[in-house]
């Protein structure tokens, strides 16, 4: 039941884009079709589901005040927190070089539909964002955290989604000339966040 | 192969010059062969990304971590300086060692320069304002994925000297700040009716007898522009007044 609560949270109330504005930049620079965003989208559930495990276990045993007890009871003291950023980032760069490269041994024709958006997405702040999430949620289980990584990676998935679907019928609106492209993006991608709020509160 | 072993010297001492260039214009700024210090050219990479080149509402890079900290003044202006230090400090790392890095593995070594540079930002913070480090909470650790730091090293350190990529860090972080305080100014000032946490307009009692300014006219807060939708809205609105103004940056 908890795991359902955390997923449902992460997907829709604690959304990356409409909550916190993680992954702005490829969200705003790749929506321009639905065909693309689908496409980035895929890679980010995949990365997500796969780096934010792998931090959860870095911070648990090695980053953590304590954390590595483990090793030997001395070093019980030892903070290896301040750590973390280059840590986290180091694996989520070295992840995404290893998922292209497996992915481009194993799954070819998944390789050339994502393209280029997998290198892209190491510097994706949903990703270093989800890391940093899982680490101030103290999580208590692997469980959790592939739960969490997964439901991130989904609601940034549908808000590509949706804006992508709704950027391919504005091209045919009449907007006034200053607000085209931009403009008109972010004031929908407001509104698409005040629509997500009314999932606030949902407990399950 | 062979080709490549007989460039190397020269190359080597390309970089040789080049790098005592960069060093000569650092702290000879002044000297007549050289440009001068604050050129037009040098003025120009200050100014333009606060209004023709902004970062945010033209480059469309940095707004990721950005506007979760909007809602108050304070943090919005500790963040600004905080991505001021990192862009300034990292633009000019990367350009000092610009003709060392492999290209190939350029992308770690900027993150890993960043990283590093936010990890200081972030504990220096913790030790002198630690109400305002824990109220930004992850979104220090972000400026490392903020697009802007990345992009600015890609697009101008990787090519430019060390004294003009200083300026043009400052510069683009100066962009980012301003788009980031004017939002957080109308957000706190229109939502809770303060600025850096003074009640500028007057004070809400719990009647009406009992409130002060413009609150005893009736007047109410927005309670929606604390929340994160308005800041998307804001953004946007911003856009469309600094795109009305400047018609050239129209998106055709």
């Amino acid at each position: 039941m908890d795991y359902i609560n955390l997923f449902v949270r992460s997907i829709f109330i604690e959304n990356m884009i409409f909550a916190y504005f993680l992954g702005m930049c490829s969200y705003l620079a790749v929506s321009k079709t639905v065909k693309t965003g689908v496409g980035l989208g895929a890679a980010v559930i995949f990365v997500l589901t796969m780096t934010v495990p792998i931090n959860f276990l870095l911070d648990k045993y090695l980053l953590r005040p304590g954390a590595l007890s483990w090793l030997n009871e001395e070093y019980a003291t030892i903070d290896l927190s301040f750590l973390s950023f280059i840590m986290f980032i180091a694996v989520i760069a070295a992840m995404v070089q290893l998922v292209e490269m497996v992915v481009e041994k194993f799954a070819p024709a998944l390789y050339g539909a994502l393209g280029i958006f997998l290198p892209l997405i190491a510097v994706n702040c949903a990703i270093l964002g989800g890391a940093l999430f899982m680490q101030q949620k103290d999580f208590s289980g692997i469980g959790e955290a592939v739960t969490y990584g997964l439901g991130s990676g989904i609601g940034w998935f549908l808000a590509i989604l949706g804006i992508a679907a709704i950027r391919e019928k504005i091209a045919y609106s009449n907007v006034p000339a200053p607000l085209k492209g931009l403009g008109i993006t972010f004031i929908i991608t407001g509104l698409m966040a005040l629509g997500f709020m009314s999932f606030m509160g949902i407990k399950i | 192969m062979a080709q490549e072993t007989k460039n190397r010297p020269e190359q080597i001492a390309e970089v040789d010059k080049e790098s005592k260039k960069d060093a000569m214009i650092l702290f000879l700024s002044d000297s007549e062969e050289k440009e001068h210090f604050l050129s037009r050219a040098n003025r120009k990479l200050l100014s333009d990304p606060l209004n023709d080149d902004n970062p945010i509402t033209v480059q469309v890079l940095g707004i990721c971590s950005a506007l979760a900290i909007t809602v108050q003044l304070e943090p919005a202006i500790v963040m600004a300086i905080a991505v001021t230090a990192v862009m300034a400090f990292s633009n000019m790392i990367i350009s000092a060692l610009r003709n060392l890095i492999p290209n190939r593995i350029r992308i770690i070594v900027q993150l890993v320069v960043v990283a590093s540079l936010v990890a200081l930002v972030d504990q220096v913070l913790r030790a002198y304002a630690y109400d305002v480090s824990k109220q930004l909470s992850v979104f220090i650790g972000l400026i490392i994925t903020n697009c802007i730091v990345m992009g600015r090293l890609e697009a101008f350190a990787l090519g430019n000297g060390v004294y003009k990529s200083f300026l043009d860090g400052i510069g683009n972080a100066a962009g980012y700040g301003l788009i980031l305080i004017i939002v957080a100014f109308f957000r706190e000032l229109l939502g809770a009716g303060k600025l850096f946490g003074y009640e500028i307009l007057g004070h809400k009692g719990a009647t009406l007898a009992e409130s002060t300014g413009l609150y005893a006219l009736g007047y109410e807060n927005n309670g929606l522009m604390l929340l994160s939708p308005m800041a998307l809205i804001v953004v946007g609105i911003i856009i469309w007044v600094q795109r009305s103004r400047n018609r050239k940056l129209i998106e055709a």
